[in-house]
């Protein structure tokens, strides 16, 4: 499995995922510039978090012109994998891949922090290395991840198992308390309806590693190589 | 023969979205003693200056490029005013 990971000007975590891919999961990894077009040799594009362009008008709205994204898109419509984390899920609202859009934390504040994850839907691609219902824990980090979709768009992501991750308690339990920063239905995480694109405001690639003192975003990268 | 306008674009959070600078701005506002403030909501304010046909022609440029990059229309809504550049 060949890992592609997208780098913008701006982008601050792209390291850590070619850490994991390369590093501990030993597949093949290119870091791809922005400007770059051709990326079919890659299996799975994961564009990072960090603050790509500054996040100059709206965070992801500047990226989607960057002549990369084309073909992103393109080897998304081919039915191949693409994982949006943090900005990247921000990005991939912006060019439309994924529905809704992600707004200023509620409490304003910038959140640095470890957070309990449900994993909603285990049948998915990206998800079937965890239990469903399974509470796993995540760094998030993020100023603005307050997951918003109209009604609407928020019943067809429930009836459809579109949503894979939810904030919650580290018992499970989904509720406002529980929402780090306002998001929807404490939406964490959705793929599109082919299952193929993932987006996610928590960080699995800063906790696939012991010596980071946390392994359980691992799963998320090996359930891909299987 | 093209024409010069300047456009001022208003990008507002629609209404079913929480604003919460603007939510924090009205609290400030009620500290200060502004007990009368009932609500604040923040938005971007843009000025744009192009060239184009004419005023239809502006007018219709300016829309697209409104829907495509300078509002997200799932969070936002928008609006300008255009006139021309006296030259």
């Amino acid at each position: 499995m060949k890992f592609g990971v997208i780098v913008f000007p701006g982008s601050n975590c792209d390291r850590d995922i070619a850490m994991v891919t390369e590093g501990i999961l030993n597949q093949p990894t290119r870091m791809i510039w922005h400007q770059e077009t051709d990326i079919d040799d890659i299996d799975v594009i994961v564009i990072p978090g960090g603050f790509s362009y500054g996040d100059y008008l709206r965070c992801g709205a500047i990226a989607r012109f960057s002549p990369v994204m084309k073909s992103v898109i393109g080897h998304a419509e081919a039915g191949k994998l693409v994982l949006g984390i943090c900005n990247g899920f921000q990005v991939l609202t912006e060019i439309g891949l994924l529905p809704g859009a992600l707004i200023r934390n509620r409490d304003m504040h910038f959140i640095c922090d470890r957070v309990s994850i449900r994993v909603e839907n285990n049948q998915s691609v990206w998800t079937k290395g965890y239990q469903s219902q399974e509470i796993v824990n995540f760094p998030i980090a993020h100023g603005e991840g307050n997951y918003y979709a109209d009604e609407t768009t928020l019943k067809y992501l429930e009836d459809n198992g579109l949503i894979l991750f939810r904030y919650s308690s580290p018992k499970g339990r989904i509720d406002d308390q529980n929402n780090p920063n306002g998001s929807c239905q404490n939406i964490a995480g959705i793929t599109n309806k082919q299952g193929n694109v993932l987006g996610m405001m928590p960080h699995p690639e800063r906790a696939s590693d012991i010596a980071l003192g946390a392994t359980d975003g691992k799963a998320l990268f090996t359930s891909l190589l299987t | 023969m093209t024409q010069k306008f300047n456009s001022r674009v208003y990008i507002t959070l629609r209404p079913s979205v929480l604003d919460t600078a603007g939510t924090a701005v009205m609290s400030g506002l009620q500290q200060l003693g502004y007990q009368g403030v009932e609500n604040v909501r923040i938005g971007k304010y843009i000025e744009v200056t192009l060239s184009a046909e004419n005023q239809a022609d502006a007018d219709k440029q300016l829309d697209k490029m409104c829907d495509q990059l300078l509002a997200n229309p799932v969070i936002e809504n928008y609006a300008f005013e255009l006139s021309p550049v006296e030259e």
